[in-house]
């Protein structure tokens, strides 16, 4: 993906294209004005996580023993927690780290999932076989286990908890690709890049991956709430994002849950950060599906 | 359709020898052993001959190929061996937790249907009224929410608002029914949202699939009653995939609530599963992923057999 220089790109972009771009992007909002809220969610969220030393009032670890466990109010928005520390501050904070998670995630777990769908479907017969039973075995494990062994292998950390996630995401997304790649593979144009003498390579990734876009598109994005939630929950077990690293799942484990009762606050917010953020992420996920798959538009 | 269920049966042998390869050398791979585990708190006795005395008996000195052997020999005779952390026989160890699990998964079940069947219909029959957006909100909201969280939500609110705990300490149901419900149906609740929020939209889009089919014009053309219409003809014909998601999670719910059972002090199949890899227990944690793959694959067999028994073409495939 192209995201390093938006600008040049869009230069190099001829006019018509562009125009058309935005006309799409014009007639999601007005069609489904649920996915754009979705959307808008969604890119708040980003900038939240990538301004988060602009935005955020306080210093996400920053201690302050003279305010522990203090109630919500001008001073500290939603509060702090038990050692005193900002909890809005840490909210904001926290959004980076799930931002950071879900789209390594979804785009890690979606693509290494699309390029072996593709390629079973596209070599087919015994190989085909060969990989479904493997998916199988994967779909079978559960995941928890594949997590716990991850992280018991690699150790807690961000990078981690990213691969631990991925895995499980694969044989899901796979299948997927793989049906709609089926009917791809029957298409003249894959016969001709193969008459053309072109490598196996070549013809999976350049000729039939982008044409399974739409499926790629919709599980990308289906993955990107899941993400956040497998982050949040592992987190909270302490298999996850380590401390002090600011993180939502961190935030509702431990001290959270002793005080529940005199600080609900510290249990209450990053939950409702999590639930927003996946609220967001599905919204926009649900519209995309509804605008990217054709069989549901004809109804 | 025998023949169907026994090819359908025998393809489910190399799944899960696969399973159990995968989980028999992930265990080994998993740095640190049970052994140093054991003796980690205890430094004088953490002596090598100690460390060796103890693999010994565990059989963990054996080459690996004879370990794998002699498990899977284990496997065939439905004799999974006794935990190495405890001692005591596996199937002891999981039959307590699996009544909870399995319990907590009906309810959750329950629960599921109870709110996903109605939403579903009525979303699907009102499509793109304000109740149908009310409904998609809910199910969406429901997917997004991390259950666990909700679990903190619930005892949250009985704490304060009436100063009430669900019992920590589980009951069994056939000991007083009132104590063990009271305790699991938050949970129950918990789990259920999350559980009905994929049934809602599944039984949405399914009735608006079915009720755009010819014979529900055909049924209405001829002046049939709309409720009979929309209980034998459409409802019925939408249902497979719906049972189909709700038996998937079902499968699913099983091991795999490891934080709504840390957060409501449960001790079921999941906080097994993070003690028994915590421990290194190779044994237990073999057996674990054994029992929840078969039911995983078990469960879709028995939706495929659901297919093909509904419908003929897929048997002949």
């Amino acid at each position: 993906m192209a995201i390093g220089h938006p600008v040049e790109v869009a230069a190099e972009i001829p006019e018509a294209i562009r125009r058309r771009w935005l006309a799409a992007v014009g007639e999601f909002c007005r069609k489904r004005p649920l996915g754009a809220i979705g959307a808008a969610v969604v890119v708040v969220n980003i900038l939240v996580g990538a301004g988060a030393n602009v935005i955020a009032p306080y210093d996400p670890l920053a201690t302050d023993y003279g305010a522990m466990l203090a109630r919500p109010s001008g001073a500290h928005w939603l509060g702090t927690d038990a050692f005193g520390r900002d909890v809005l501050s840490r909210i904001i904070y926290g959004s980076r780290t799930a931002m950071l998670v879900g789209f390594a995630c979804a785009f890690l777990g979606a693509t290494v999932g699309a390029v072996i769908g593709v390629a079973s479907a596209y070599f087919a017969g015994k190989v085909d076989l060969f990989v479904q039973r493997v998916m199988d075995i994967f779909l079978a494990f559960p995941l928890i286990i594949l997590a716990l062994a991850v992280v018991s292998i690699l150790g807690t950390g961000v990078v981690n908890v990213i691969i631990a996630i991925a895995i499980p995401m694969i044989p899901r997304a796979a299948l997927v690709t793989r049906s709609s790649a089926l009917a791809i593979r029957e298409m003249p144009y894959v016969d001709a890049a193969r008459a053309a003498g072109f490598r196996h390579r070549r013809i999976i990734l350049r000729h039939m991956l982008p044409n399974v876009m739409a499926p790629y598109l919709i599980m990308l994005t289906a993955y990107l709430g899941q993400a956040i939630l497998a982050e949040a929950s592992l987190t909270f077990l302490g298999l996850g994002v380590a401390e002090p690293t600011p993180a939502w799942g961190l935030m509702l484990r431990g001290a959270a849950v002793q005080f529940a009762e005199s600080a609900p606050w510290m249990a209450i917010f990053p939950g409702f950060a999590i639930s927003l953020a996946v609220f967001a992420f599905n919204l926009f996920g649900d519209s995309l599906r509804d605008a990217l798959d054709p069989r549901l538009r004809t109804q | 359709m025998s023949k169907y269920i026994v090819k359908r049966l025998v393809l489910m042998i190399p799944t899960l020898l696969g399973v159990a390869v995968l989980i028999f050398f992930l265990m080994r791979i998993v740095p640190g052993d049970i052994v140093e585990l054991r003796f980690a708190g205890e430094s004088s006795y953490a002596q090598k001959e100690n460390l060796d005395k103890e693999r010994v008996r565990l059989g963990l000195d054996k080459p690996i190929w004879r370990q794998f052997l002699t498990w899977m020999l284990g496997l065939l005779r439905l004799d999974f061996g006794t935990s190495m952390w405890t001692g005591a026989p596996i199937m002891e160890e999981i039959r307590l937790r699996f009544a909870l699990s399995l319990q907590l998964a009906i309810m959750a079940t329950i629960v599921a249907i109870l709110l996903a069947i109605p939403l579903g219909v009525i979303a699907a029959l009102r499509q793109d009224t304000w109740i149908d957006y009310a409904v998609r909100i809910i199910s969406i909201a429901g997917l997004a929410t991390p259950s666990f969280w909700l679990g903190i939500v619930f005892i949250l609110g009985l704490l304060i608002i009436f100063r009430w705990l669900p019992p920590m300490v589980y009951t069994p149901f056939w000991v007083n029914p009132i104590q063990n419900l009271a305790q699991l149906i938050w949970p129950a609740l918990a789990v259920g949202y999350r559980y009905s929020a994929v049934a809602t939209r599944m039984t949405r889009s399914a009735m608006l699939e079915v009720l755009r089919e010819d014979y529900i014009r055909t049924a209405r053309a001829k002046g049939l009653w709309e409720k009979l219409i929309l209980s034998r003809h459409a409802l019925k014909n939408a249902m497979l995939p719906v049972l189909t998601v709700i038996a998937l999670e079902f499968a699913f719910l099983i091991g795999g609530l490891v934080v709504t059972e840390q957060v409501f002090n449960l001790n079921g199949l999941g906080l097994l599963f993070v003690e028994a890899v915590g421990h290194r227990d190779y044994t237990l944690t073999q057996a674990l992923v054994m029992l929840v793959a078969f039911v995983f694959i078990f469960v879709n067999f028995l939706v495929d057999l659901a297919y093909a028994w509904l419908d003929p073409r897929i048997r002949f495939r």
